[in-house]
């Protein structure tokens, strides 16, 4: 193994535009065993655990992608201006039904949710979270929609199986689902409003 | 002063009947799985009789829900006969199924919008915007299906008479022709018409990846061009 295989796997996780599958690793690392790479990509990772700095290394949608953590997102989005239109509620319910139950038809999805969802359904295929993956052979031949690896990208799933397991509700909150994610909270820059 | 009725939208308080009927249960803190029918369908009735005063456009799917919780009510009130057929089963099922499904499905939804998203807690870095070979500059023309056609032609003649073998354990189906097809347009959004027809080296094969494409274009998921000067066809995922 030579000794600055991770550093060649760095430059490429740097240049790539995409999540880095393994595969492609080992098509540019030509002859490079899979066991190496892994090694290097662990070693990467922990390594910029053990730093701390402004990024990490994420599996996800079948690669590798270097990531800004989270808790730098308010700089990185004044950096950008104002970022993309938030999911509605009722577009990430749409999307949690299509991701939990593809491939589904519209009319299944709006049995479960009680209401049409034809918009969000536009919207989400718009913003390419799901796709058409072809008709039912039912009469009216419905289209039949699952999500897209850019659906992975962005809720950082490996893959489907991904997905957290859903859980069985028996009792609701009294009021307000409670939200309790004991997420880290990002000393905001200075000026910047918290959305 | 305008006089005119105006409608309310009901979106943002209730989106469907199921989060009405949720909104019941949680308001009088019972289990999902013990609703007292009768009095969550005497509030249920009681909120659409306030929204249509509040001149709230209902849909259908509020008036559906009330006939099924009225339904249910009266299947409740009859005698319960224990046969030796065993128990019957508890009418509210019927609502209690679907409700926990979609409350599971919410919770997914809440859960998933928890992560740290792309675009939003964590970002990559932008792809450079270089002007990638054949930009739109290059002059190109909506397809039509006979030049299709003849192109399709020519994979056909290309694979010869030797590699015509029908291989019927090979056989796929078109709908997983086009995800595949679809896959491959996911990591590489414009291809040349020859390339979808790479690893095809059966009749079947090719003509299943042609009214693959067929479908495809007629499903608008993807858009069939033709280079003015060259005559290559691209197919571009949308």
């Amino acid at each position: 193994m030579t000794p600055e295989l991770p550093a060649i796997i760095e430059s490429l996780l740097f240049a790539a535009d995409e999540p880095l599958r393994l595969e492609t690793l080992r098509g540019v690392l030509d002859g490079v065993d899979t066991a190496a790479i892994r090694q290097a990509l662990d070693d990467l990772a922990a390594e910029y655990e053990k730093r701390g700095g402004g990024f990490y290394l994420l599996e996800v949608a079948g690669g590798y992608q270097l990531r800004t953590r989270p808790c730098f997102h308010p700089w990185i989005r004044r950096l950008r201006g104002s970022g993309g239109e938030r999911l509605s509620r009722a577009a990430l319910e749409t999307l949690a039904i299509v991701a939990y139950r593809q491939p589904i038809v519209r009319a299944e999805i709006e049995n479960l949710r009680g209401v049409d969802c034809g918009g969000v359904l536009r919207l989400l295929l718009e913003r390419r979270l799901i796709r058409v993956m072809g008709r039912k052979e039912i009469p009216g031949r419905p289209l039949i929609y699952g999500t897209t690896r850019q659906f992975l990208e962005v809720f950082e799933l490996r893959d489907l199986k991904d997905l957290p397991t859903l859980k069985e509700i028996r009792e609701l909150a009294p009021e307000e689902a409670a939200v309790e994610s004991p997420q880290e909270t990002p000393k905001a820059p200075p000026g910047s409003k918290n959305p | 002063m305008q006089s005119t009725d105006y409608a309310v939208r009901v979106e943002p308080i209730f989106e469907g009947p199921m989060d009405l009927l949720i909104h019941l249960i949680r308001k009088n803190e019972v289990d999902i799985y013990d609703i007292p029918i009768a009095l969550i369908t005497e509030q249920y009735l009681q909120y659409i009789d306030w929204m249509k005063t509040l001149n709230i456009d209902l849909a259908g799917d509020f008036i559906l829900m009330a006939a099924t919780l009225a339904q249910i009510k009266s299947r409740m009130l009859l005698p319960v006969h224990s046969d030796e057929a065993g128990p019957e089963e508890d009418p509210r099922l019927e609502l209690v199924r679907p409700l926990s499904e979609y409350l599971r499905l919410r919770e997914a939804a809440e859960t998933l919008a928890q992560r740290n998203l792309l675009g939003e807690q964590t970002f990559v870095r932008r792809p450079e915007d270089l002007p990638r070979a054949e930009a739109e500059a290059v002059p190109v023309v909506r397809i039509g299906l006979f030049e299709l056609i003849d192109a399709f032609r020519q994979i056909l003649e290309r694979i010869g008479p030797a590699h015509q073998v029908d291989l019927d354990a090979d056989a796929i189906s078109l709908k997983e022709r086009i995800a595949q097809l679809i896959d491959r347009l996911e990591q590489h959004p414009s291809l040349a018409f020859d390339q979808l027809f790479d690893g095809q080296v059966t009749r079947p094969g090719i003509i299943v990846t042609f009214l693959a494409i067929l479908e495809m274009a007629r499903l608008e998921l993807i858009d069939i061009v033709q280079h003015v000067g060259t005559g290559i066809i691209r197919i571009f995922y949308r």
